[in-house]
């Protein structure tokens, strides 16, 4: 290939636009390479840990303890994972997140619908004030509401007891999930609403017909993201519920380490990866809907 | 059409009183629910929160309020002098703002840096590159913790093992959790690991909007991707950057989980507290509650004002839309 162009030739003068684009290609080329070199260099930093729990959950405990590590396990084992579930209130503290998680996306979900379309749908005096309320709770640092809420909760014998945790978990997520709703809510046109009413139907009817249908994946998204942090929380479950039987799985797999001298890597990763499947599961089919919610209309389309 | 819209205009006006009160109060029945739950459990002990900071409250008065009810005596601002005038609040609250001011600067730094990356890289990078984002993103913090204690491990972490091959240094055998900065320098690395993927979408998604005809004009005009950036993209990102940022101040100045679990509760110490640690320890595990509702209550006013920018920014975009 030319890469030398003589200007002052004169038999090459016209060839040397086309030299320059392609050197130009070339030089574009090259620079996307290194890009992604640097890119493959992030991709394996960001997932390594997750790749690293993985990995190290299906090794068998020689390859886990050796001192030169092998990235993939050489021959795959399901023993860490039948040891983690066999472990003392591996199923208990899975019921009980579940209860937990269960009665708290249902009634977040139900009650901050409401809500969502009171603050979508209405003007009322008030409303500014209810929204900052909202969005001020939202901002509340956990850590800063433990001793109140133990010590009602102590008051009233919520604690060690799973009502006292579904009571806190929908303190924490009802503004939350009023939010984003209110967002989803007011994404639907207003248009096809009103042509359903002048079209003779109600209020109501028009309503349940065409607003609800529309939101549906909205509420979905909501109800998975309630299911995450629910199931994910860690302070409030480990101050509320006391009693190991009474725990939820957060709280189990924050004590699997430490329990013994030489900890059981091999177990504590097949536990950290039996308790993050459900959320990566669930995280990734609704990442995209909700995402944006606290940030929305920062930048106008 | 008109007809119709006027029909309707001309039957409302003449509904009876007792109707368009009944409709008036329809938005105030549908937040009721919530605005009754959140004052039932978050309002009365918010209220609890200030009596307590003001009371002698510890173990004891907590059995007594089960029991007999009886109430708890009160000190003044006891609480508060006893806070305010101990060395080790001040020491906490420092090293709480020099570590957020770490952790969210390389947050939202490296976050933008690879929010420009993905733009700039082969789709069959970026599609990988993204889906490891979202993986990161999902991982429950408690869960990403055990993982940092397992690659951290002094005895066979993967972390050591890699650095001395690599030639960084003889590594083996390192402990990482020797001094206060390394401790919190692995907490960081934890707490950055997994804010990054939340910043670099969202500002990803927000490039997507910046103009492509005006970063070609600047290029033309000679401009370099520094210049760019300052004078084109940035401007136009700002909103989203503020955003970025404050949420980013708020969420690491009271973070809990991470520092609590990785450094141990057993090891969490004077030495080492960041202030979500500080509270929960001194007011719940030493049984002080009035002490610590002081504490706390220090804290939420100092994310309160840290908060005022980003609420007033969301209230304010609430109406714009």
């Amino acid at each position: 290939m030319v890469t030398e162009a003589a200007p002052s030739a004169p038999q090459v003068t016209r060839a040397v636009p086309r030299v320059a684009s392609v050197r130009r290609a070339r030089r574009r080329r090259m620079r996307r390479a290194a890009w992604n070199v640097v890119g493959l260099a992030v991709f394996v930093v960001v997932v390594f840990p997750v790749f690293w729990m993985v990995s190290t959950a299906f090794k068998p405990d020689n390859e886990i303890h050796s001192l030169t590590p092998t990235w993939f396990p050489t021959s795959p084992t399901l023993q860490h994972f039948r040891d983690a579930m066999a472990r003392p209130y591996f199923w208990d503290t899975v019921k009980n997140s579940l209860i937990v998680v269960g009665v708290v996306v249902v009634l977040s979900v139900v009650v901050a619908f409401l809500a969502a379309v009171g603050l979508a749908k209405y003007r009322f005096t008030g409303n500014k004030l209810f929204v900052v309320l909202v969005i001020g709770i939202l901002m509340l640092p956990q850590a800063g509401l433990v001793i109140p809420l133990y010590v009602v909760l102590a008051k009233y014998h919520l604690t060690n007891h799973l009502l006292g945790l579904v009571f806190t978990h929908l303190v924490i997520l009802l503004p939350f999930a009023v939010w984003t709703l209110r967002g989803f809510i007011m994404g639907i046109p207003k248009e096809l609403e009103e042509a359903a009413m002048v079209d003779g139907s109600s209020r109501l009817g028009a309503f349940t017909r065409i607003l609800l249908p529309l939101v549906a994946p909205g509420l979905v998204a909501t109800s998975v993201f309630v299911f995450i942090t629910s199931w994910n929380e860690y302070i409030f479950a480990n101050v509320i519920l006391t009693d190991q039987a009474n725990q939820t799985l957060t709280v189990w797999l924050s004590y699997f380490y430490g329990t013994s001298r030489a900890t059981d890597w091999g177990g504590l990763m097949a536990a950290s990866t039996l308790t993050a499947i459900p959320v990566v599961i669930f995280f990734l089919l609704v990442q995209r809907k909700i995402a944006f919610g606290l940030t929305a209309g920062a930048v106008k389309a | 059409m008109t007809v119709a819209a006027e029909a309707t205009a001309h039957r409302s006006r003449r509904r009876p009183r007792s109707k368009r009160i009944a409709q008036a109060s329809v938005p105030y029945l549908l937040i009721l629910p919530v605005v009754v739950v959140i004052t039932a459990i978050l309002g009365y002990p918010l209220y609890k929160l200030v009596v307590l900071s003001f009371q002698q409250y510890g173990l004891a008065e907590l059995i007594q309020a089960a029991t007999s009810g009886a109430p708890a005596p009160w000190v003044g601002f006891d609480n508060y002098s006893s806070v305010l005038h101990d060395e080790v609040f001040w020491q906490v609250l420092l090293r709480t703002v020099i570590f957020t001011v770490a952790n969210v600067a390389l947050t939202i730094g490296l976050g933008t840096l690879i929010a420009f990356l993905l733009i700039r890289v082969s789709t069959w990078v970026r599609v990988p590159l993204t889906a490891a984002l979202v993986l990161a993103w999902s991982m429950p913090a408690v869960v990403a913790v055990q993982i940092w204690l397992w690659m951290t491990n002094f005895e066979n972490g993967v972390l050591n093992y890699v650095l001395t091959e690599l030639h960084v240094g003889d590594y083996t055998g390192h402990d990482w959790y020797g001094s206060t900065f390394s401790k919190l320098a692995m907490v960081t690395l934890l707490i950055v690991w997994g804010a990054i993927p939340f910043v670099t979408i969202t500002v990803y998604a927000g490039l997507a909007q910046v103009p492509r005809e005006l970063v070609e004009a600047a290029e033309i005009d000679g401009a370099g991707p520094v210049r760019v950036f300052r004078d084109v993209t940035f401007p136009i990102l700002k909103p989203i950057f503020l955003i970025l940022t404050s949420l980013s101040i708020i969420w690491d100045f009271g973070v809990f989980t991470q520092p609590y679990l990785l450094i141990g509760s057993s090891a969490v110490d004077t030495t080492n507290y960041l202030m979500g640690v500080y509270v929960f320890i001194e007011g719940y595990a030493h049984s002080d509650f009035g002490r610590g509702a002081a504490i706390s209550l220090l804290m939420l006013l100092i994310i309160s004002v840290l908060s005022v920018f980003y609420v007033r920014r969301m209230v304010k975009m609430g109406e714009a839309s």
